[in-house]
């Protein structure tokens, strides 16, 4: 049996900074960051649209955080913050963000959204297997029961 | 090629100190560039130099530096 540690990491993200991005770059700006599940439901309200996004992006880099990310690429689309109709918020990591949370023993994955019309911020936890003998995979969010957010 | 990149920084990288200070090799984070001011400044490169970043070159060190920055369009461009 091994023990575990909780990691963390955090994010702050001007809002206003992601609404001039999206007034300059467009689609070229959002389709690079978000999941086209992340764009549906940001998107739908457009006076909202730039609070969630702006939320979203620092989930995605409080997970880079969590990940321990150095040299090793991880699109941002890797990282996605799925919605129940709830509204409850968990994270879902595919492919190299995936593939690095399993390499650094980390599962467990929750985020918490915070956002209002000047900053959006971000916290998300993960739990470190310290003594584990082989691979630890990520749960599924569809799996998963610990609600975290709701925005 | 520099001084394009240095033009973007100058308008996209939201850096606290004046670009014309800092060196080639100067650290874009230390001088304060957001991880968000970093995607703006690579969509402001891909649209200046007609190139796109494909995802092995989205790492933290590549936006880094005017030098860093300068070598991924090199790469990129020679890959074509």
């Amino acid at each position: 049996m091994g023990s575990s540690s909780v990691v963390v990491g955090t994010d702050l993200v001007q809002v206003s900074a992601v609404a001039a991005s999206m007034e300059r770059f467009g689609m070229r700006y959002l389709e690079r960051l978000f999941t086209p599940d992340e764009l549906a439901y940001c998107l739908r309200e457009p006076r909202a649209a730039p609070e969630r996004l702006a939320a979203r992006f620092a989930a995605k880099e409080a997970t880079f955080k969590v990940l321990r990310v150095h040299e090793e690429p991880v699109p941002w689309r890797t990282i996605e913050v799925v919605r129940s109709p709830e509204g409850y918020c968990d994270l879902a990591l595919h492919a190299e963000a995936l593939a690095l949370a399993r390499a650094r023993g980390l599962t467990g994955f929750c985020v918490s959204l915070t956002h209002e019309a000047d900053y959006a911020s971000a916290v998300v936890i993960a739990e470190r297997a310290t003594g584990a003998t082989g691979p630890v995979v990520a749960p599924s969010p569809a799996t998963s029961t610990t609600p975290q957010c709701h925005d | 090629m520099t001084e394009a990149i240095r033009n973007i920084l100058k308008e996209h990288g939201r850096l606290s100190v004046d670009i014309s200070t800092l060196t080639d090799a100067a650290d874009l984070y230390q001088a304060g560039m957001t991880s968000h001011a970093s995607v703006n400044v690579m969509l402001a490169l891909e649209a200046n130099f007609e190139i796109e970043f494909p995802d092995k070159f989205l790492r933290r060190s590549v936006f880094s530096s005017v030098s860093a920055i300068s070598e991924a369009v090199d790469e990129i461009r020679a890959a074509r």
